[in-house]
């Protein structure tokens, strides 16, 4: 169970997150965590693995709060946004020196098989492609067989048949009663694969429920749309109070004289 | 910690820069010894680079180490490790490689020369210790460096800063305020301002070992007086702790609150 308490953060003057309560609690099942750039998922994320720290409020993962605790993350597969690995090591060797820090069981050679990445495990990962980096990434990440995991943009780069891959994978990590957390931008996976969506809009959350229900709730036929629906809401919403600038003054002005 | 010492060790050793800083230390010190032969000048030239060079080399590597080993550094906070365990092993492992090419460069040819019978073992001892120390002290705070600023040009500048003013300004600093303040009594002072800088004091206890004080005259005087006694020696030691301690303690001070 992952529980998200109003958390606050902000990067100087910029308020990434403004007050997120969430709470994760079902196993078996995926969700999907989508927002515009700059919408505060990854920073989201990265709070909850300690690499962001929260100005305010507290992630608990099963019951504990997470700060200052390191222990936990053996429960959490991570697979970073942007995959930067040590150029001048190898892919083996990099497999080989996780595996050697974190200890315990692996399936890092089913993965292997999986992503194809057998010839690729005596390259450097500086000679390595977008594609096959990410697939490191995801072999990295999944290894261990923790029961949450979050997949920060885990189709970046991948092709097709990668993609179908993925896909498999993590609708099997569902069935053996997982609860997956990914971000993403393209919709079709998440109508695909998500069950439940939190949309962030500008640190908070907008919207919590299932595809369909967005879907209904913006009488949208696809979930792009109804995402494309929320976004130009919000932009016209702001444009209507910046364009009548004077009128919104008079009003307030003529208020303030009968009051 | 240990897990990441060895990484960091094993990456460092197998890079070429570790290499160069050991054949330069085989190569000077072999040199010294075979044109000199007298242990005691070899031992004072070789102070007079050590004190320069461990500096110069612990700064400008640890923060080059530090930015090279971002991702390295990113893929390992995911994991379930403490983070003080990471900045440590990484520093840990830094200053260890350099220590190593150090004592390895400057001992096999003092080794070779038979200083494990000679009488000069000891300042031999100093010189490498005080080396040793030198480089903990200053790759730690390059480390600090590195952890303060994301920017990495600005990172190398300050690093640079903080070699130049230990190692040049400071010292021109202290010469003239002993000459601005020549009227008054300044032993109290040049004592404290030379402790406070750890080249200075490593410098200090180096002369001090090879009794060649004499040759500094009055402010020699005021120096083996104070540091000839159990206080003076057990109070620069201790600075010197205290210097290495810090750059330790500000890099999980730091670690312990830093977003990435």
């Amino acid at each position: 169970m992952i529980e998200f308490k109003n958390i606050e953060k902000a990067f100087g003057k910029n308020e990434v997150l403004q007050g997120i309560d969430l709470r994760f609690a079902q196993t078996g099942c995926i969700s999907a965590v989508l927002g515009p750039n700059g919408s505060g998922k990854t920073t989201l994320i990265k709070s909850l693995l300690g690499m962001v720290l929260p100005d305010q409020g507290s992630i608990e993962v099963n019951g504990q709060p997470i700060r200052r605790e390191w222990a936990y993350r053996n429960q959490i597969d991570y697979l970073p946004q942007i995959a930067r690995f040590p150029e001048n090591l190898r892919v083996a060797e990099l497999l080989r020196m996780i595996k050697d820090i974190r200890g315990g069981a692996s399936r890092d050679e089913e993965l292997i098989e999986r992503f194809g990445l057998s010839p690729f495990l005596d390259k450097r990962l500086g000679t390595l492609s977008g594609g096959t980096k990410q697939k490191v990434n995801l072999t990295l990440a999944l290894m261990y067989d923790s029961p949450i995991v979050i997949l920060d943009e885990p189709t970046s780069g991948l092709d097709p048949v990668a993609m179908i891959q993925l896909k498999e994978l993590i609708r099997q990590e569902k069935k053996r009663g997982k609860m997956v957390l990914i971000t993403t931008h393209i919709m079709s996976f998440v109508e695909e694969m998500a069950d439940e969506i939190v949309f962030l809009l500008e640190g908070k959350i907008y919207f919590r429920g299932s595809v369909a229900e967005i879907k209904t709730q913006h009488q949208a036929e696809g979930l792009e749309e109804a995402i494309a629906g929320i976004l130009k809401g919000q932009l016209s919403a702001t444009a209507r109070t910046v364009a009548e600038p004077k009128s919104a003054l008079q009003s307030i002005m003529s208020q303030l004289q009968t009051a | 910690m240990l897990k990441i010492l060895k990484y960091s060790t094993y990456d460092l050793l197998r890079s070429r820069w570790a290499y160069l800083y050991l054949a330069f230390f085989l190569l000077f010190s072999g040199g010294l010894l075979y044109l000199s032969g007298d242990v005691s000048k070899v031992v004072i030239s070789l102070m007079n680079v050590i004190l320069i060079l461990c500096p110069l080399i612990a700064t400008m590597f640890g923060v080059m180490y530090y930015y090279n080993s971002r991702e390295f550094t990113e893929l390992l906070l995911a994991q379930p490790i403490r983070r003080r365990t990471i900045f440590w092993g990484q520093y840990l492992g830094l200053a260890i490689s350099l220590s190593v090419s150090l004592v390895i460069g400057i001992g096999i040819p003092f080794v070779a020369y038979g200083i494990l019978h000679g009488p000069e073992i000891w300042n031999f001892f100093t010189l490498i210790s005080n080396g040793v120390l030198l480089t903990f002290i200053f790759s730690g705070l390059a480390f600090l460096i590195g952890l303060k600023n994301e920017n990495k040009i600005r990172g190398f500048g300050l690093a640079i800063v903080l070699w130049l003013f230990f190692a040049v300004v400071y010292d021109g600093l202290f010469l003239l305020s002993l000459i601005l303040f020549k009227e008054y009594p300044l032993e109290g002072f040049s004592l404290a301002a030379t402790v406070l800088n750890p080249i200075d004091l490593s410098r200090i206890m180096i002369l001090l070992k090879l009794d060649i004080s004499a040759l500094m005259g009055y402010t020699g005087a005021v120096f083996q007086k104070f540091l000839g006694t159990a206080l003076g020696m057990g109070l620069s030691l201790l600075t010197l702790a205290l210097w290495a301690w810090l750059p330790v303690w500000g890099i999980q001070r730091i670690a312990q609150q830093k977003d990435f």
